[in-house]
């Protein structure tokens, strides 16, 4: 019996809920062990130049070891022209790079700042508490500039970011409209809406520590990929890769936000050689609000079209995505909301077209979906409001325009290819799980009886591009050393995905060897010199894969020693994976461990590297229903019940594979609902601080249906999708349509997120005097 | 994330503390749970010079009948007056309210005194003693005076309190009409109230309409004139001037203000 | 100022700025890291711990006012996996917990909720729970971990 499929307990737990885990700043290792402490002066201003900045007082401050700006940064190699990318060895393809060129990013701000929280000084202090009063100290004068706060703002171009630069869209691509497209369509809806700007926040902030020593430098950061951050470091300062050593202890979160290693943490490295010392930074959460990547913030506007009777014939979606002060990632992220722009629909004409912008906000990165919720957002609102405009029961306008189980591989009008699905089935079992009818029944009693609190329903039909980098590959190590035990070296890089179990879990399932004898081990570029890390849903469908076929291949060796100690063919031999022993088939008396044949293969034991480039992108896929409560009479909104199918493919740890449901759902709830990064007319944060922005606690969410659904892919030995972004993208859309479908029957199309009680409260007003 | 650098004192009775205050003159302030100040101190947004703990007061934490009143300590936790079987009985509103402020660890720290004595007008308690019209209690360095609840928030974030005056009890008259409602709106469970209600008999008092804690005159006037609830509650934003801020707009808080008040009413109706 | 707190049954006794922070007292003092700062305004409760057995945001607590006082971290619950306090062992059991950030706080907050609340309703646990943020789990697991551990203890 394979232990794939069943519930485990994970083997990450006993530490993480004894002593903690140890994330950057726990590190008590000797390189660190007199590290000074760095804290950063950031600008207070969306948009200006720096006429001065005065560091004297701050110098001579109590504990102060270094001030230290731009005007010190006199020891770097220029950077890279724009368009380089990584090796092919080391790096892997993986994450999209800055734009480079007009559009250059800065270490420390030179001469002007382009957003409320950009680093313009650092001071080294030997506590932190002594660097935050000498940060107070740093003297900057900034001369204002007139500041590009929103997407409107920045397209007007009436001040240009960017002077070597046309204009403030930075990147602009997708067909303009075809004439005559919506035409022949009996009914167009076409609207405007925003999908709106969030703080991915994962509970450990960014952190970085690093020491330069004997000509290597060693960096701890808080990071989804430690060889990219590696191959970034080696990149700025000019140094072979084989002189640095980057390393992931426990990380606290990361959601697409700790991609690499970040400006800041840049910074941290290069100080700490400038001063000559070891040097460590946390931040604190007010600069994670305003210094990490923000995600999402793009401008949609939607079109689409079809027959009264409710069949999807035309569709466009043009994205405005902000790209704030930098466009970091340049046209990444609409380039996948353009890709999944069709979503599980059949429609005969899509078109999509993007422009990214820059303006004096937080640069935008990947968060949880990275592309992919908003597409979905956008079609799901799109075709809601289709649906009303005809008067047709928004589930049976999805399941008319669902792709059907008999289509696939199916080349959607966006691009890609889905591999397998079957979104009708997705769809009917949540709304049998949900009992839709009644639900309806219910909605309709209380508008008979004018209830204050009325009941929406709201559904979203999705499909997702997973490991869409999958021509990077992910490396896995397997060795099965003398005693018996084994150590998995991954590629991947946990952050809470709990890779340590599931890797386990393959190798007890291919060779028998049980999860408790198995060590993982992630996130260390001098033990895992190769690997792309933990983004975009990959792991468990690349690097899970990789160590399975290096569990394959170990088996192989194995056979071959075995069969030699046995004195029998290969061809004779088998490996009992429940016990772990090999013997000749048909005598199981004479059976050799592990432990036996790791010792006889030689002093190293058993080994295998895998670099499994053969995969490609996946699609999961699902349905969400969210059934929400409003209250009339003040526009808020609870959300009741929410019911979901998400289909990765083979599940191969469902305790783990429904953990990363749930956490995705809260996170797609919480933007439907709740947060949203706002700025004031001058670029000024105005959710800065936790007490401001509005996190999603335990109190505003109920428990959670998830139903099963499992179709597998042929594209890898797994049949496994990704799961990890899948319930951030189906959970927004159904439930900013579940608040709008309770209010529907007042008059009110649509309500852009999050739909915040002052929000439904103004739709709701504004149609009753409509 | 850090305070600014500041000179600790720990008060063992109530004359060092105001013996502790006058010596710390302009820049020294109280330290009883901390829940109010230390955040704002944390952010820099107060920077004292001498923080002068109170919290080991442990003679000014307590919940009794005198009287005719409920007499409740100062430096009574949150968590000590919801929990408490006498508030629960005889003062539900205020056992209710302080229930519902911040989280329980906030609650294990907070106590109604640093509460009252930090004034923010989206704070619970402010406008539950005011609703109950309650009598605070303060100690001095001229004596012991009494300051009446209408007369005791002055501005936004401003008491009556002299300097160097410690706040040592509230005493509460007990309720003549049972009835009681607390309605507390907000975002978020964790949320200050955008906007709140509190009722007690024909008192209502509103949370976060104005720079103070107010009581709603205009409908306790139509109330005791016999107006049904919602007729009373059309008055609930007069004479009252909610911010327009990130949670809410004017408009919206003073619709709210309607739609709370009548609530209240008929919940404070329904129980007595 | 001398500052001796009783941290897991052990004084840890240090002389400390006065400014500072329960939480650093605790992670750079008493040298047990589990107890995270998540935040600066009080919001997050990365940071609970017991101080005399009422769960508290240790960054909203001076060491000051925590002196010749009693504290209990997460690494002061058991000694190892076979004496798991019930809020542990559930949490395993129920797959509370992801990247393990917010667990120390997040176990601690249960701790004390179950002492004061012996069989919470789930929607008492998430309210009580409201002062705990996490980001990984979506908090279902969490509260199910909550539920089991109060049903264990009610059991015994």
């Amino acid at each position: 019996m394979s232990i794939l499929g069943t519930r485990v307990v994970r083997t990450e737990d006993p530490r993480l809920l004894t002593v903690g885990g140890t994330y950057v700043d726990d590190l008590r290792v000797p390189e660190l062990s007199a590290a000074a402490r760095v804290t950063f002066v950031r600008s207070p201003i969306a948009h200006a130049l720096i006429t001065g900045i005065d560091v004297e007082e701050a110098r001579q401050a109590p504990g102060v070891v270094a001030v230290l700006t731009a005007a010190d940064i006199d020891d770097l190699a220029p950077p890279p022209p724009p368009g380089e990318g990584p090796p092919a060895d080391g790096g892997g393809e993986a994450a999209p790079l800055p734009l480079g060129g007009p559009w250059m990013e800065p270490l420390l701000a030179v001469d002007r700042v382009r957003f409320v929280g950009e680093p313009v000084a650092i001071v080294v202090c030997e506590d932190s508490y002594s660097g935050a009063d000498a940060a107070e100290l740093v003297s900057v004068d900034y001369e204002p500039l007139p500041a590009v706060v929103t997407i409107e703002d920045a397209l007007a171009n009436e001040t240009r970011l960017f002077p070597d630069a046309d204009s403030n869209v930075a990147v602009e691509s997708g067909a303009p409209a075809e004439a005559g497209a919506f035409a022949d369509c009996e009914v167009v809806v076409e609207r405007t809406i925003m999908n709106q700007r969030l703080a991915p926040l994962p509970m450990e902030g960014r952190a970085v520590a690093a020491c330069w020593a004997d000509g290597k430098l060693t960096v701890w950061v808080s990071t989804q990929n430690a060889q990219i951050s590696r191959f970034i470091l080696a990149g700025v300062f000019g140094l072979d890769p084989a002189s640095i050593r980057v390393v992931a202890p426990d990380v606290g979160g990361g959601f697409g936000a700790k991609i690499g290693i970040d400006r800041d943490g840049l910074i941290v490295a290069w100080a700490a050689k400038h001063i000559g010392r070891a040097l460590r930074w946390a931040e604190t959460r007010s600069e994670n609000l305003v210094g990490m990547t923000h995600g999402r913030d793009q401008r949609h506007v939607i079109k689409i079209g079809g027959t009264r009777d409710g069949r999807i014939e035309a569709y466009r979606l043009d994205v405005v995505q902000n790209a704030g002060a930098f466009p970091r990632m340049g046209g990444f992220l609409p380039f996948l909301t353009k890709l999944m722009a069709a979503g599980p629909y059949d429609i005969k004409h899509v078109e999509a077209a993007s422009r990214e912008v820059v303006t004096n906000t937080t640069p935008i990165n990947a968060y949880r979906g990275a592309g992919r919720p908003e597409a979905t957002a956008a079609i799901e609102r799109a075709v809601d409001l289709f649906a009303a405009e005809i008067g047709m029961d928004p589930a049976e306008v999805r399941r008319t325009n669902l792709v059907t189980a008999d289509r696939f591989p199916y080349q959607s009008p966006s691009g890609p290819v889905y591999d397998s699905g079957d979104y009708v089935s997705a769809l009917d079992k949540v709304l049998a799980g949900a009992g839709y009818q009644e639900l309806r029944a219910e909605q309709a009693r209380r508008r008979e009886r004018g209830d204050t609190v009325q009941l929406g329903l709201g559904l979203s039909s999705y499909v997702e591009i997973t490991a869409a980098d999958a021509n990077g590959g992910e490396t896995g190590r397997l060795d099965v050393h003398g005693d018996g035990t084994a150590t998995v070296y991954t590629g991947s890089s946990a952050h809470g995905q709990g890779h340590h179990t599931t890797w386990a879990m393959l190798v007890e399932s291919e060779l028998g060897i049980p999860m408790a004898d198995v060590t993982v081990i992630h996130g260390d570029t001098d033990l895992i010199p190769m690997g792309v890390g933990t983004y975009a849903s990959r792991s468990l469908q690349l690097g899970g894969v990789a160590v399975q076929r290096a569990a394959g291949e170990v088996k192989d060796q194995a056979r071959s020693v075995a069969a030699a100690m046995m004195e029998a063919s290969e061809a004779d031999l088998e490996l009992d994976t429940d016990s772990g022993l090999w013997h000749v088939r048909g005598d199981p008396a004479t059976s050799k461990t592990w432990a036996d044949v790791a010792t006889h293969a030689g002093p190293d034991g058993l080994t295998a590297s895998v670099n499994y480039t053969e995969g490609q992108p996946t699609f999961p896929f699902g349905a969400h229903l969210a059934v929400v409560e409003v209250d009339t009479d003040t526009g808020k909104a609870r959300l009741v019940r929410h019911v979901t199918v998400d289909d990765a493919g083979t599940i191969v740890s469902p305790v783990q594979a429904e953990g990363q449901r749930h956490g995705g759902i809260a996170q797609g709830v919480a933007q439907a609902l709740l947060e949203e990064v706002v700025y004031d007319s001058q670029g000024n944060p105005q959710t800065g601080t936790l007490a401001d922005y509005a996190a999603i606690s335990a109190a505003e969410l109920p428990s959670f249906e998830l139903l099963t659904s499992e179709t597998p892919t042929a594209i890898n030995p797994l049949g496994a999708k990704g799961i990890g972004e899948a319930g951030t993208i189906g959970a927004t859309p159904a439930v900013q349509n579940g608040v709008i479908d309770a209010v529907t029957h007042l008059g009110v199309r649509h309500i852009d997120m999050p739909a915040t009680p002052v929000r439904v409260w103004a739709a709701i007003s504004e149609a009753r005097e409509g | 994330m850090i305070p600014a650098s500041f000179t600790y004192k720990r008060a063992q009775s109530v004359d060092e503390a105001l013996d502790l205050m006058a010596a710390g003159g302009d820049e020294a302030k109280y330290l009883a749970g901390g829940q109010s100040l230390l955040p704002l101190m944390k952010l820099r947004l107060a920077v004292p010079e001498t923080l002068i703990d109170v919290g080991r007061l442990g003679g000014l934490s307590y919940v009794r009948d005198e009287d005719g009143h409920i007499c409740v300590g100062a430096l009574t936790s949150h968590h000590d007056l919801a929990t408490s079987e006498l508030l629960r009985r005889d003062v539900p509103l205020m056992a209710h309210a302080a229930g519902q402020v911040g989280d329980p660890q906030i609650r294990h720290r907070g106590t109604i005194g640093g509460s009252l004595a930090h004034a923010d007008p989206a704070a619970d308690l402010p406008a539950v003693v005011l609703a109950l019209d309650a009598t605070m209690i303060a100690q001095g360095p001229a004596g012991t005076r009494e300051i009446a609840a209408r007369d005791f928030f002055t501005d936004f974030f401003e008491t009556a309190l002299r300097p160097g005056e410690l706040l040592t009890e509230i005493r509460v008259p007990k309720p003549a009409q049972a009835g009681w409602s607390f309605q507390k709106f907000t975002k978020r469970a964790i949320d200050w109230a955008i906007v709140g209600v509190a009722v007690q008999g024909g008192n209502v008092a509103l949370v976060n309409m104005a720079q103070t804690p107010v009581r709603a005159g205009m409908v306790e006037q139509a109330l005791s004139a016999g107006a049904d609830p919602a007729a009373a509650a059309a008055h609930a934003a007069e004479a009252t001037n909610p911010a327009d801020d990130l949670n809410a707009t004017t408009g919206y808080r003073k619709h709210l203000a309607e739609v709370l008040v009548r609530r209240a009413i008929e919940e404070a109706r329904g129980r007595g | 100022m001398e500052v001796t707190v009783t941290v897991n049954g052990s004084q840890v006794a240090a002389d400390v700025a006065d400014r500072t922070l329960l939480v650093h007292f605790l992670r750079e003092r008493a040298n047990l890291t589990a107890t995270k700062v998540g935040c600066d305004t009080s919001s997050c409760g990365a940071c609970t711990v017991l101080l005399d057995g009422q769960s508290v945001k240790s960054c909203t607590v001076l060491a000051a006012q925590a002196d010749g006082r009693s504290v209990t971290t997460v690494e002061g619950l058991a000694a190892g996996p076979d004496e798991f306090h019930a809020v542990q062992r559930a949490f395993q059991a129920e797959h509370g917990l992801q990247c393990g950030f917010c667990t120390p706080g997040m176990v601690m907050a249960a701790v004390s909720l179950l002492n004061e609340n012996a069989a919470p309703t789930e929607e008492e646990v998430r309210s009580g729970l409201e002062g705990n943020l996490c980001r990984c789990t979506g908090y279902h697991n969490i509260v199910r971990a909550v539920l089991a551990a109060a049903a264990e203890r009610v059991a015994q």
